[in-house]
């Protein structure tokens, strides 16, 4: 952001205070997003005896790895964090891969029956049949208990395709004329000169669409019963609710020692830190990718 | 029905779309199959995605009408008995409907009164940040949260707040004094419990939109501004807030148009047996009924009401917006 804050200055006395203020306001805003995060993260490696008699640390006392040790002795966290590895590329790929395809000709102003498509879109985002007719579909269709459940009823979000759409539609249209002169057809453009051009829409919306799968739980909830098809997201679930039986949770009763509430830590910690690796990757796109197209004027 | 209730996807309803084909072409079948044969490649991608919308979007809708009816598994769409409106009154007789509409539309309210302003006030905090490097780094580590589940931040809450270890509920009690309390299971304090949820983990996202339209504002209209002896706060009111009220307005049309959204996951997530009379929503209560007890039908009813009332409330609050002079979502 280009901003030349040079000709705003101000040297009042009230304006100075209000300059010190407001960083101060947003140091602590900063503070209290990452201050969780970090305790947990402490948590985690810290002793279940530190955890109980410690209100709040940052730092553990001593080193241990016990929960995780714990957490990767049995099967079901592995499983479970496979699982959910397994259904986010999957599912990130066709997501991608589907709204891309269907944005593009609707970018196309030249396309008969265009409009009609779009509306077809614009109603769901008002309108939708809602949880149970939307559970009678997949059940009719076989795919419960199945991981597809977790991909398919999600696999466009009408809001991105209707983002990219316009994207798409602000790309340079004689670059375009200039590859069909050269022969290709509306898959070489699409392939050779539109897709190339929209790297960072990509980039953006992988992230999105990755985001939402590996973080979803109202489709496991709502598709799976297998326990063997457990996704991360439900065992975060099932160790950390209230009055859970952690214990049984992951398989591992042979262990002498259980840590019951770092558990509860190394859970948090093991299904956000995956997903938070991929942020400062794409981060530089976001704001980029969030906005296209979205300046009405 | 609109073709632009998305913010900012530009408008394109056919009246300003570029000439398309010739209406000639349209009606004469074989000039019609000459187009499609033409397209062929764009209508081929095409296909994928409608058939999406189709079979997970529209087949839904086409299920709506067992809410008018008994529906039995075993009998199928078409097998089962019509009942007419027998369980809407179920839904508006019962006794679950007005504490089903308290608790939603109370959520609602809270949620515009203490949520809708944060990332407002946050993005005109960092607007006047004047080193780069210290608002930059504040605006990434706010958007964060963003990224994470609701089951984690749900868990997060607990550990925060529960009688067990809770660190937060040993410092208020500290404070305070007395019982160490489980916050996390008493009534009074679920709904503050949601809404702290929702600030710490939308806020910062939230500010991208504002932080975009206060980069587009003049710098000579401040330059002006200051010439004329206008204070900040001035400038604020004078040139600032106008220039970031198109975006206020959309983001208030989206949010009265979810009011009966509250939001599956994190309500469910934080229901316990003690707090059910405050937490229960439309949304879980369909889960609820439908899934857990295989009420579909009665369910379906209970969605579809939603749905509706979403419906009035997305197009009452546009047709305000344009009332008011401003733009509208279409």
């Amino acid at each position: 952001m280009k901003r030349t804050h040079s000709i705003r200055h101000y040297d009042s006395a009230s304006s100075r205070v209000f300059d010190v203020a407001n960083v101060l306001i947003l140091l602590s805003l900063a503070a209290i997003t990452l201050l969780p995060l970090l305790y947990v993260l402490a948590g985690s490696f810290a002793s279940e005896g530190e955890i109980d008699s410690r209100p709040f640390f940052l730092w553990p006392e001593r080193i241990v790895t016990d929960a995780y040790d714990y957490m990767f002795a049995g099967d079901t966290f592995i499983r479970a964090l496979l699982t959910t590895i397994g259904v986010t590329a999957v599912g990130t790929a066709i997501q991608v891969a589907l709204t891309l395809t269907m944005a593009y000709p609707l970018s196309k102003r030249h396309l008969p029956g265009r409009v009609f498509v779009i509306n077809l879109v614009v109603f769901t985002l008002v309108f939708s049949g809602g949880m149970i007719p939307t559970y009678l579909v997949v059940r009719e269709l076989g795919l419960l208990d199945s991981y597809w459940a977790l991909i398919l009823p999600l696999a466009i979000n009408p809001f991105y395709l209707l983002i990219v759409k316009s994207f798409f539609q602000e790309l340079p249209e004689a670059l375009e004329e200039a590859a069909r002169i050269d022969g290709c057809n509306e898959l070489g453009v699409f392939w050779r000169i539109v897709l190339p051009l929209s790297k960072p829409v990509i980039a953006t919306f992988s992230l999105f669409y990755a985001v939402a799968i590996w973080n979803d739980y109202m489709s496991p909830l709502l598709y799976i019963n297998d326990e063997d098809k457990w996704t991360l997201q439900v065992l975060v679930r099932q160790i950390t609710a209230p009055n859970a039986d952690s214990a049984n949770m992951l398989g591992t009763q042979s262990s002498a020692f259980f840590p019951e509430q770092g558990l509860k830590f190394a859970v948090i910690v093991l299904a956000t830190v995956p997903i938070l690796l991929v942020y400062p990757f794409l981060q530089k796109h976001f704001a980029k990718g969030v906005m296209i197209g979205s300046v009405k004027e | 029905m609109a073709t632009d209730l998305v913010p900012g996807v530009a408008p394109d309803t056919p009246k300003t779309a570029r000439p398309r084909a010739p209406r000639v072409a349209r009606k004469n079948p074989a000039r019609r199959l000459a187009l499609l044969l033409r397209h062929r490649w764009l209508y081929l991608m095409l296909l994928p995605g409608v058939a999406y919308f189709l079979v997970f979007k529209y087949w839904p809708m086409y299920g709506l009408h067992i809410a008018f009816k008994d529906y039995i598994p075993f009998l199928g769409y078409s097998g089962s008995p019509w009942v007419g409106l027998k369980h809407f009154e179920e839904l508006f007789t019962g006794g679950d409907f007005g504490r089903l509409m308290a608790n939603t539309l109370i959520l609602a309210l809270l949620t515009i009164v203490f949520v809708f302003p944060a990332p407002i006030v946050v993005a005109l905090l960092l607007n006047e940040v004047r080193v780069s490097v210290l608002k930059r780094s504040v605006q990434s580590l706010i958007y964060i949260p963003h990224f994470l589940s609701w089951t984690i931040v749900a868990s997060l809450t607990y550990l925060l707040f529960s009688a067990d270890f809770g660190v937060l509920a040993g410092f208020i009690n500290d404070i305070v004094g007395g019982q160490r309390a489980d916050y996390v299971a008493q009534e009074e304090w679920f709904r503050p419990l949601i809404i702290l949820q929702l600030l710490w983990k939308q806020t910062g996202w939230g500010t991208i939109i504002y932080l975009a339209a206060l980069a587009s504002v003049d710098q000579q209209l401040y330059e002006a501004a200051r010439v004329d002896g206008a204070g900040r706060w001035r400038q604020l009111w004078h040139i600032t807030l106008p220039a970031i009220r198109p975006a206020i307005v959309v983001m208030a049309i989206l949010t009265s148009g979810n009011i009966m959204d509250t939001g599956f996951e994190q309500i469910w997530l934080m229901t316990t047996s003690l707090n059910r009379p405050v937490s229960e929503v439309f949304d879980t209560y369909v889960y609820y009924i439908g899934i857990t007890q295989g009420g579909f039908s009665y369910a379906t009813a209970v969605g579809l009401f939603k749905g509706v009332v979403g419906v009035f409330l997305i197009v009452g609050s546009n047709w305000l917006a344009k009332r008011l002079g401003q733009r509208g979502l279409y």
